[in-house]
């Protein structure tokens, strides 16, 4: 059983996730590199699949690295590149090596990466592919075709819980619940009351879903002001950035902030944990972490 | 006869009113009267997380979110209720070998209801 599914459907223990660095070179002294700094903290750690657009090296491959050293992999599968039966083959090729975590996104558009005149593919979309990796587990592809033993897999999605239209997130949520998600990471969200709302609602209508909100660690105001200008769907209020902007330290401010924000989202309904991004900043990832309380496994 | 002179006539209906992108499976009915397959995703079951804050499309910056369009009709529009009670089911992935096929003769046929054998849902819909 996934380390992953064990703590979050037999413990109420608060779970942390993060993200490993795309793997563009540096074979697997860079993996051992990025998987020590980040096993003391993180239950399950997403293998990422050409994120924001980019190439790297492949989804699969890294989590197969990443769990040749240690860390559980939450393998994502994105619909912008790949049709229905790549999906499907990434997910066999996860279950092959024993990944059982399996993360299904929508994709960011191939605009927003540095090969722009790609083809989209999108044959199917996220929900549909959270569905047929629902339907892989009871032992069949899409067609049909039988498979015997039926992969054992913990199928996650992602939600945007400060992107319009707000009211129909939460019926989103429910609908990639009903599809097979255990639980949703959410995208960065600098809107307290956007992520209390989300929340609340989700816990009404899928009490069972369980949430795990993103917090991001930066040094200053300048990668706010490119979130909130460069990633659509993101938002961050001008006062928000203003405050760590105009901060005599900024780096102390932008800390505060988030460990502000983190505290928050943690004591909202269903939120079962965090995920955390750090841009590799080490030294205020462990303060971070040791702030809200934890310790580092093992 | 019939099998080519009806997606021509559908086409020229449905093109000017919903930019009808002819994929032989239509659902207009269960998203709003807005066309999914005008979405730059071409996504079935909602919105992707990148709708910008102004509720515009992350693809085509100048463009209203086709889903944000979808719902507020959804929710606005004097639909039928049992079309407003389709808009959250899960649609199955398109059929590409129907793609500019009439969708009205697949609706009488019901080829459009046709989805892969090991296809189902957890919720009773499509």
């Amino acid at each position: 059983m996934s380390l992953m599914r064990e703590k979050l459907e037999n413990t109420n223990e608060v779970v942390f996730t993060a993200e490993f660095p795309s793997l563009d070179g540096g074979g697997m002294a860079k993996v051992v590199k990025n998987a020590a700094r980040l096993a003391p903290w993180f239950v399950g750690v997403n293998a990422t699949d050409n994120p924001a657009a980019h190439a790297h090296a492949s989804n699969t491959a890294s989590a197969i690295a990443m769990k040749m050293h240690g860390i559980e992999p939450i393998m994502q599968i994105v619909c912008r590149d790949k049709n229905r039966l790549a999906i499907q083959a990434d997910m066999m090729g996860a279950a092959l090596h024993g990944i059982e975590n399996i993360s299904l996104l929508t994709g960011d558009d191939v605009t927003a990466g540095d090969e722009p005149e790609t083809r989209r593919v999108f044959d199917i979309d996220s929900t549909q592919a959270i569905n047929i990796a629902r339907i892989i587990t009871t032992g069949k592809y899409l067609s049909g075709r039988k498979i015997d033993p039926a992969p054992d897999f913990y199928i996650s999605a992602v939600e945007n819980p400060s992107a319009p239209p707000f009211d129909y997130r939460i019926e989103r949520a429910l609908k990639k619940y009903r599809a097979g998600a255990k639980y949703l990471q959410l995208q960065i969200c600098y809107h307290p009351e956007r992520l209390e709302k989300f929340c609340a609602g989700v816990a009404k209508i899928a009490p069972d879903l369980k949430l795990i909100p993103t917090i991001v660690l930066v040094k200053n105001a300048k990668p706010m002001s490119f979130m909130h200008d460069k990633v659509p769907g993101i938002d961050i209020p001008q006062d928000t950035i203003k405050r760590v902007s105009s901060a005599s330290d900024q780096a102390e401010e932008a800390y505060k902030l988030t460990v502000e924000l983190a505290k928050h989202a943690m004591t909202l309904p269903s939120v079962r944990g965090l995920h955390v991004t750090d841009f590799r900043h080490d030294d205020s990832l462990d303060r971070f972490m040791y702030d809200l309380g934890q310790k580092p496994r093992n | 006869m019939l099998k080519k002179l009806l997606p021509f006539v559908e086409h020229v209906i449905k093109k000017p009113v919903w930019d009808c992108r002819m994929c032989g499976q239509c659902v207009l009915h269960s998203t709003g009267m807005t066309c999914p397959m005008t979405c730059p995703k071409t996504l079935r079951n909602g919105p992707c997380g990148g709708v910008r804050e102004n509720g515009n499309c992350e693809v085509i910056p100048d463009m209203q979110c086709v889903w944000l369009k979808a719902y507020d009709r959804k929710v606005f529009l004097p639909l039928p209720t049992v079309w407003k009670d389709h808009f959250n089911e899960l649609r199955p992935p398109v059929d590409m070998r129907l793609q500019g096929s009439s969708s009205w003769i697949n609706l009488v046929t019901k080829r459009d209801q046709q989805t892969p054998a090991g296809w189902s849902t957890t919720d009773g819909a499509h």
